[in-house]
């Protein structure tokens, strides 16, 4: 998926390195496919995170040098990765296990839309010719302990990506703890949208006006300043 | 006398019959078993029904299935993959029937049906589209949903060397559905690169124990699909 960075906020790069700084040393964690993957790139020196790749591997590695790869080592998006030392393989049964017995840390995933109320719509958009494909994803939202969403904030027609009540089907419902987008950080609250942070030259205003349900304030004013 | 080597694809899969499910292992082109589904092409079982992660690509392997028109029913998590054209033709025509199914579901599905569970609660899917209509129930306040194991006819896997005994090891992520899949399949087919003989394989590193497999076949240099379909392959 190419998407033209916005004028305004983080760029997809930036967005990453903005989840990286968030994920504690020592995390088992679970990259979706596309921007999510890039998180890996940005990790701050000094943590150790442990990468998961459903299709049966604990320990992935970076993608091989071109023409190194191997066609029985791939990852969930059909890709060639490598193994680092510690790696483990296993059957899918053990790594759905990992999954929904609440053993992996983190898991980051794309999203079509998040509701203020956590669902997750990203494995449909209804069409009714579409090939319904749907993978780990519902898996992972259901078992991972914290789902965490990077995404840009509307889509190319503009369109809210954060909404009130999702319109595309739902992969689970009430299962995403946190937004990362272009503009702004975001945790799903008991309350609904409340902003973590704003990308650097971003205002609240301009924030809210592009998101489909009220967002409040963040908690703690001297969070805006970070980058 | 445990003998379970079969001397070919063709004659490890003789006995599929017409309305046979079958399983199959791989995920993308890492375990699917190209050289056993070519022979279920030559051997003609047909309206069959497929469990498999993947619906295959280009028109090789389980591609190759599908587009000789033996396929009634795919069971399948994500069929859509790139260089797959296959499916979505028959999918939209309404040829093949398709069950979508959560891959983590898949999985437990499979094993269930392979370990004489029936049935469990999973809370996968739960207040999605794939979770409509299935029964459900809560635990500890929070909602599950009813799946059903899966058993198959027939099993077919790759595996990277097995005994004659029929004990299994992998090659890396290749192993994917194949132990669970070994032991859902009435009649599980393993095609390995090497078959050793009995003791050749450490039993503390083996991955399917043999009762899990009726037949293991040679095949020693097996087929990537990725550079059948870079080729312009097809089958048959």
């Amino acid at each position: 998926m190419s998407e033209t960075p916005p004028a305004l906020g983080r760029t997809r790069e930036e967005m990453a390195r903005r989840v990286a700084q968030d994920i504690a040393d020592g995390s088992y964690v679970n990259l979706g496919i596309g921007i999510p993957e890039l998180v890996a790139r940005f990790v701050p020196e000094g943590r150790e995170l442990i990468y998961h790749t459903e299709n049966g591997l604990l320990g992935m590695g970076p993608s091989p040098e071109e023409d190194a790869g191997d066609p029985e080592l791939i990852n969930a998006g059909k890709r060639h990765v490598t193994a680092i030392p510690g790696a483990s393989f296993f059957h899918q049964s053990d790594s759905f296990a990992m999954i929904r017995g609440g053993h992996l840390d983190l898991c980051v995933l794309g999203a079509l839309q998040v509701a203020q109320n956590g669902d997750l719509a990203n494995w449909s958009t209804g069409e009714p010719d579409a090939i319904p494909a749907v993978g780990g994803a519902m898996d992972l939202v259901a078992g991972v302990k914290a789902i965490y969403v990077i995404t840009q904030h509307c889509t190319r027609q503009g369109e809210p990506k954060l909404v009130e009540s999702c319109t595309y089907p739902l992969t689970g419902a009430a299962v995403v703890n946190r937004v990362y987008t272009d503009l702004a950080v975001i945790d799903i609250t008991p309350e609904g949208f409340r902003l973590v942070e704003l990308s650097p030259g971003v205002d609240f205003d301009y924030v809210q006006a592009r998101t489909g349900a009220p967002l409040l304030p963040s908690r703690d004013r001297a969070s805006l300043e970070t980058t | 006398m445990i003998g379970k080597r079969a001397r070919s694809p063709f004659e490890a899969l003789e006995d599929v019959h017409d309305g046979a499910t079958v399983m199959v292992g791989g995920f993308g082109e890492a375990g699917s078993p190209i050289e056993l589904i070519h022979a279920l092409i030559d051997q003609g079982a047909t309206d069959l029904t497929i469990v498999s992660n993947n619906c295959g690509s280009g028109e090789v392997g389980l591609a190759a299935l599908l587009k000789a028109g033996r396929v009634a029913k795919v069971v399948c998590s994500f069929p859509r993959t790139a260089n797959s054209t296959v499916f979505p033709e028959l999918y939209r025509s309404g040829r093949t029937e398709l069950e979508l199914v959560p891959q983590g579901t898949l999985a437990e599905r499979i094993r269930a049906g392979g370990a004489g569970i029936p049935a469990f609660y999973t809370p996968t899917a739960v207040g999605t589209p794939l979770g409509e209509g299935k029964e459900q129930r809560e635990f500890d306040g929070r909602r599950y949903v009813l799946e059903h194991g899966l058993r198959a006819d027939f099993t077919i896997v790759k595996g990277k060397r097995a005994d004659s005994h029929g004990n299994v090891v992998y090659n890396k992520t290749a192993r994917n559905f194949a132990p669970i899949m070994a032991m859902a399949g009435k009649i599980t087919v393993v095609q390995v690169e090497e078959i050793v003989e009995p003791g050749s394989i450490d039993p503390e590193t083996v991955v399917t124990p043999g009762i899990f497999v009726d037949r293991v076949v040679e095949v020693a240099s097996p087929a990537h699909e990725s550079a059948l379909v870079a080729a312009g392959a097809t089958y048959p």
